[in-house]
């Protein structure tokens, strides 16, 4: 018997020639030069008095900035799966939409009793518990019902069952809900508009995105290095048979998991009612996908990767375009705002799968 | 009886018929008549609820060593409190949404969801209805078991007819059309089985089922043969059967049912292709559509006399040429980069292609090769003989469709058997290992890619063909999703249970932006479409008609611990060849 | 000129040095065994010399060419095959069609040969059947018959180590790797295994390598030992001299002891 621990290879370069290597070699250069290519090309356009302005690109940034924010919320959900259970829950998408459509509907009726104009603060929480309640119960209850039973299957099993749950989530919604676009009410004069902050002027929304995203993910880190039941969290993901062994009890710490990213997905479903107002079962979809690129981005399983990973991606969606796209002398390219994510989760799930902070995967899927 | 279970699965029930009223599925299902005029599929799914949860909360699970308690009169009660518990809550959920107006939030919680659900009788008097007829059904389901197995499979068997016809109203109606007087005794006016015909249906198939008990195996056997090495291929029967039905069924059926055929038939042949792709070579391809998009959009440009920029209007054939090499450098464009990726992230990256290619599609940037959101149009039907089909002649454009289909077919069982298939079949099992015994992962991955996608280009080069149009919103991950599940339900890796899947899938639920056989299904069409498959996840995964090296798979565990039992009861012979010493 | 010579090859992984600079030849038909303690390193030395990793350093000679590096489908192809210490065959696909697997890169239809089943891919097929039957047949009617159309994962212990063994044979290397062929059966069967292995020399012409444990399987059918430890060659030599050999017995056994080690 060879070392007890099987431990993964150096990577050492196979020294023979390989079409499949040679492709992926094109791949990276053609990926590098339409890079440089095209951020040239937008440095032309801006000397030149075309595209952006400064100040546009300034908003632009922080407007990405927020909106990564919201897709690192909503990543640590499916990083905290992956590093659990070891597959990708489609469904997150729809956990996070969940928050949304009900958060409207306590929107809608804090506004039509007042409450909303009057003290916008309060209300905001309100709907920030019911959104948050609203996602942890989706993401237990589809745990129980959908997962529990697959423990233990081939991975390929639960994540084609998660792509069944997010379609009979989505279609449950518009059953539910109807398929209109509801849009919440908006802010009232009192803390809409724009607050300067250290001489840049930011919308107080997206400012408070921001902030609330700080706030979540340091309370998660904290919940989750210090406490007890993040304790056993880790532990789980690290290796769930020793961990029960140890007395820790899986089921529920699997339950707990579910129940934090889905609260997690909550909260990001303020942030979009804030940033965008309007929602429809659809919303899931789109930030679905968008996060899961950003938690491999990060490092699968790796929680401050997630959210490091959300607001890089959302800089790049936001900014990439104009900034790569709009130098290639590509026509309407905020069309394409979708397709630079969906390039970023190919060129990262193909170059540098365990992401920029390394992944941290259970025993059972580490190589 | 487990009085707490009882009501917990009551509590179920409730929820489950609740939720039925309340996204207005039984209000729209109430449309469509089953048994004029006692039975409509909304009552039917609605009382189907509770009559299926007593039956399954009455399943014996049959453990080794443990004694099973034999079904009596503890089921039929069992049934009773879940009808009861389950009839009651959804009673007082008609009542809720009868006093409080939720429109504004929930829009199928209106009047009209309240009238269907109380029979349109007075509020009181259909909740007790309600309540009843729940009770009924939930102990009729914990009956059954009681039945003997024979005469209950026979009463499966009815049941299943009837419904079939109710179903199947439209075809029926089609081919016999030349014989007006048998369907108008069949089915009523308002549509729907007749409470005659039902009842004849219903006790001819049932007797004949105690009659023939036996008769499918003996029937897949002149369908189905096995050869020396087990392998199972159609007889010459069968082929029969199938020419036959092939070449004469387009010209029996009318028009809509052909039109429906033809969705159905591209659809089986994109699930025959990635049934190559996932089935035999193991990979999870969500991005499927990206191809069909390839078929579809290269036959455009290639064909249309509107497509800008180039125009050459080739003939359909030399397009589909093209097409061909297209889709071979797509698939290997697609396949190289995934080559080394684990399942799940392969199946992700294929997402991604697929959703780049839809939007590079749509945009502005290409529309002056592919026509952007307007797409092209004005493509011309495929030329044969002197004569172009196009979509206008259902009947005839079906013939093609059949053709392609039939290639797919041929392909998949030539390479399952194949040298190529059993090298797919080790790289599923264990790659590594695979790669030990001499198979060339890479090319054979390679390979599987490349196959799915010029089947699939075939599937797109007819659409385009048969629609004169092609539009980006058909190419979304919707489709590549929808014929994954066709692939999951009929079958990972099992070519009739593919094409069945795709029958019963698309011909009755319909496609993702097609009617089905039943318009009604529209709405739900794609809320069901989920639950199916994650009911066969979780249920059975080897999908309705498993190919037999993933029943094995999949049921690894069971079946290890009886293999030593083979089905004769005889012990194999593996200990009694230990050689003396 | 030997037919496997492999000098200074050296592995790592992470922090460990599972090979560091071992020297090995063989000549065709000879039996090599290797030994040594758990954690020496021999399922490391298969799995560099079959390319599942690649060598950090050193050369692998086969047959004059270099291999180091290469895909280990490729090496396959050029004629070493190998079994697994924990039995890896197919279990979904049966006893026969592991075997014909096999025979994947010495036969060439592809798609096209496949769909439209020419003579030349109906020949190869028949070709390719008879020879997974042929090399079935050495383990006598346990692997034959009725066996043919089995799930690989009904067969017992032994008899699935018997079809590893037979699905390497069938790739027609010309070097087997075995990978602990014994470990697990009975002594009954590890007899009989015993002979086979000589026989896999005397009526296949393989030349074979073997890890075990079992020193009477090493006794019986090595023409030489080769002992590793922590990732270098210890000791060299006929089974007697390394028996007797001191370093060895301190590797096993950490201090003097009688002549006959293991049991």
């Amino acid at each position: 018997m060879t070392a007890a621990v099987e431990v993964k290879p150096t990577k050492t370069r196979r020294f023979r020639f390989n079409w499949v290597d040679s492709f992926l070699w094109f791949i990276r250069v053609a990926a590098i030069i339409t890079i440089i290519v095209g951020f040239i090309g937008s440095i032309q356009l801006f000397l030149a008095g075309e595209g952006p302005t400064l100040q546009q690109w300034r908003d632009l940034v922080i407007s990405s900035i927020s909106q990564g924010a919201m897709y690192g919320l909503i990543a640590l959900g499916y990083s905290m799966v992956y590093g659990i259970l070891g597959f990708i829950n489609f469904a997150h998408g729809e956990v996070f939409m969940s928050g949304t459509m009900v958060g409207y509907v306590a929107a809608n009726l804090l506004f039509q009793a007042g409450m909303w104009e009057q003290n916008i603060v309060l209300s905001l929480f309100i709907v920030l518990i019911v959104a948050m309640s609203t996602s942890m119960l989706v993401a237990m209850l589809v745990e129980k019902a959908a997962y529990r039973p697959l423990r233990g299957a081939p991975r390929l099993i639960p994540l084609i069952t998660s792509i069944g749950v997010s379609f009979f989530l989505q279609y449950t919604f518009a059953g539910l809900f109807g398929v209109g676009v509801r849009t919440y009410p908006a802010l009232p004069e009192s803390i809409s508009g724009r607050v300067v902050i250290l001489g840049v002027p930011i919308e107080t929304t997206k400012l408070l995105v921001i902030i609330v995203a700080i706030l979540s993910t340091i309370i998660l880190w904290y919940f989750v290095t210090k406490t007890r039941t993040g304790r056993a969290v880790r532990a789980v993901a690290e290796d769930k048979e020793i961990a029960g062994l140890m007395g820790i009890n899986v089921d529920r710490t699997i339950v707990t998991t579910f129940a934090i990213g889905g609260a997690m997905a909550g909260v990001a479903a303020i942030m979009w009612a804030l940033l965008f107002r309007s929602v429809d079962f659809t919303t899931g979809f789109l930030p679905g996908i968008k996060a899961f690129t950003a938690a491999v981005l990060g490092g699968i399983g790796n929680l401050p990767g997630a959210v490091l990973g959300g607001v890089l991606l959302g800089l790049f969606e936001g900014t990439g375009p104009l900034l790569i796209l709009a130098g290639l002398g590509i026509p309407a390219v905020s069309q394409l705002k979708d397709a630079v994510a969906f390039i970023a989760l190919v060129l990262v799930l193909i170059f540098r799968p365990s992401g920029l902070l390394g992944e941290r995967l259970g025993s059972e899927d580490r190589v | 009886m487990n009085l707490r279970k009882g009501v917990n699965r009551g509590l179920i029930t409730g929820l489950a018929m609740s939720f039925v009223g309340g996204i207005g599925m039984v209000t729209t299902f109430n449309n469509k008549l089953l048994i004029d005029p006692i039975l409509t599929m909304g009552y039917a799914v609605l009382f189907g609820i509770p009559f299926v949860i007593a039956l399954i909360s009455t399943k014996r699970v049959v453990l080794e060593g443990v004694e099973v308690e034999p079904h009596g009169a503890g089921d039929v009660l069992f049934g009773a409190v879940i009808g009861l518990v389950g009839g009651v809550m959804t009673a007082l959920y008609v009542l809720l949404i009868n006093a409080v107006d939720l429109t504004e939030t929930f829009p199928n919680m209106g009047p009209p969801t309240v009238q269907e659900m109380t029979f349109h009788q007075d509020l009181y008097v259909g909740m007790g209805l309600l309540v009843l007829g729940t009770v009924v059904a939930a102990t009729i389901g914990g009956t059954v078991r009681l039945i003997p197995e024979r005469v209950r499979q026979s009463l499966a068997q009815g049941l299943l007819w009837v419904l079939a016809f109710a179903f199947l109203e439209l075809i029926v109606e089609d081919i016999f059309e030349f014989a007006k007087v048998v369907t108008q005794f069949i089915y009523a006016q308002n549509g729907g089985l007749t409470v005659a015909s039902a009842t004849v249906i219903f006790i001819v198939s049932a007797a004949l089922a105690y009659r023939f008990r036996g008769g499918a195996s003996v029937l897949r056997q002149r369908l189905v043969g096995t050869d020396e090495r087990g392998r199972s291929f159609p007889t010459k029967l069968a082929l029969l059967l199938i020419g036959v039905g092939v070449v004469v069924l387009p010209m029996v059926l009318g028009g809509v049912v052909n039109e429906l055929l033809i969705n159905v038939s591209l659809f089986m042949l994109m699930g025959l292709g990635l049934n190559i792709v996932i089935g035999m070579a193991g990979l999870l391809d969500l991005g499927y559509v990206a191809f069909f998009a390839v078929g579809a959009y290269t036959t455009a440009v290639l064909t249309a006399a509107q497509s800008p920029t180039w125009n050459p209007e080739l003939g359909w054939w030399g397009a589909l040429a093209v097409t061909m090499v297209m889709a071979v450098i797509a698939g290997i464009m697609v396949g190289t980069p995934v080559i080394r990726m684990r399942g799940d992230y392969l199946a992700i990256v294929t997402l991604g292609f697929g959703e780049i290619v839809r939007i590079l599609l749509l945009s502005d940037w290409l529309k002056p090769y592919f026509g952007g959101a307007q797409g092209i149009r004005g493509i011309p039907g495929i030329n044969i003989f002197g004569q172009r089909i196009s979509g206008v002649d259902p009947q005839l454009f079906i013939y093609f469709c059949i053709f392609f289909v039939g290639i797919a077919v041929l392909v998949s069982y030539r390479l399952l058997y194949s040298r190529v298939g059993r090298a797919w079949a080790a790289m599923r099992e264990d790659e590594d290992v695979a790669e030990a015994t001499g198979v060339g992962t890479v090319g054979a991955k390679l390979l599987a890619f490349v196959t799915g996608a010029v089947l699939a280009s075939f599937a797109g080069a007819l659409m385009s063909a048969k629609i004169g149009t092609v539009f980006t919103n058909s190419f979304d991950v919707l489709v590549s999703i929808i014929i994954l599940v066709v692939v999951i339900v009929g079958g990972m890796g099992s070519i009739p249970g593919v094409m069945v899947g795709a029958l019963v899938l698309i011909g009755v639920l319909g496609g993702p932006r097609s009617p089905g056989l039943l318009a009604e299904f529209s709405q739900y069409k794609l809320l069901i479409y989920g639950m199916i498959l994650i009911v066969m996840m979780l249920k059975r995964p080897e999908g309705l008609i498993p190919s037999a090296r993933r029943s094995r798979e999949l049921h690894h565990e069971e079946l290890t611990q009886d293999a030593w039992l083979d089905k004769k009861g005889q012990f194999s012979t593996d200990q009694a060849e230990e050689v003396p010493v | 000129m030997a037919l496997l010579e492999i000098t200074g090859l050296e592995k790592v992984f992470g922090g460990i040095k599972a090979l560091q600079g071992v020297d090995f030849s063989i000549d065709e038909g000879e039996i090599v065994s290797v030994i040594g303690p758990n954690g020496a390193g021999k399922t490391s030395f298969f799995n560099v010399i079959s390319g599942m990793f690649p060598p950090d350093g050193g050369s692998i000679v086969f047959d004059g060419d270099n291999l180091a590096g290469h895909e280990p489908n490729e090496i396959t192809a050029r004629g070493i095959a190998r079994t697994f210490q924990n039995v890896r065959l197919f279990p979904n696909m049966t006893v026969l069609e592991n075997v014909m697997v096999a025979q994947h890169c010495r036969t060439k239809s592809g798609l096209i040969g496949s769909v439209l089943r020419t003579p030349r891919q109906r020949a190869e097929e028949r070709m390719i059947e008879e020879k997974a039957k042929n090399v079935l047949a050495f383990f006598g009617t346990r692997l034959a018959g009725y066996r043919y159309d089995q799930p690989a994962f009904v067969l017992s212990y032994a008899n699935r180590r018997r079809l590893e063994i037979a699905r390497a044979m069938a790739t027609e290397a010309r070097l087997l790797l075995l990978d602990e062929p014994t470990a697990g059966m009975n002594p009954r069967e590890t007899i009989e295994l015993t002979e086979l292995i000589g026989k896999l020399r005397s009526e296949r012409g393989f030349t074979v390598v073997l890890i075990e444990h079992d020193m009477k399987v090493v006794r019986d059918v090595s023409d030489r030992v080769v002992v590793l430890d922590h990732g270098v060659k210890l000791a060299e030599g006929s089974y007697a001299e390394i028996s007797s050999n001191e370093q060895v017995i301190e590797a096993y056994l950490g201090r003097p002891a009688e002549s006959e080690t293991g049991e």
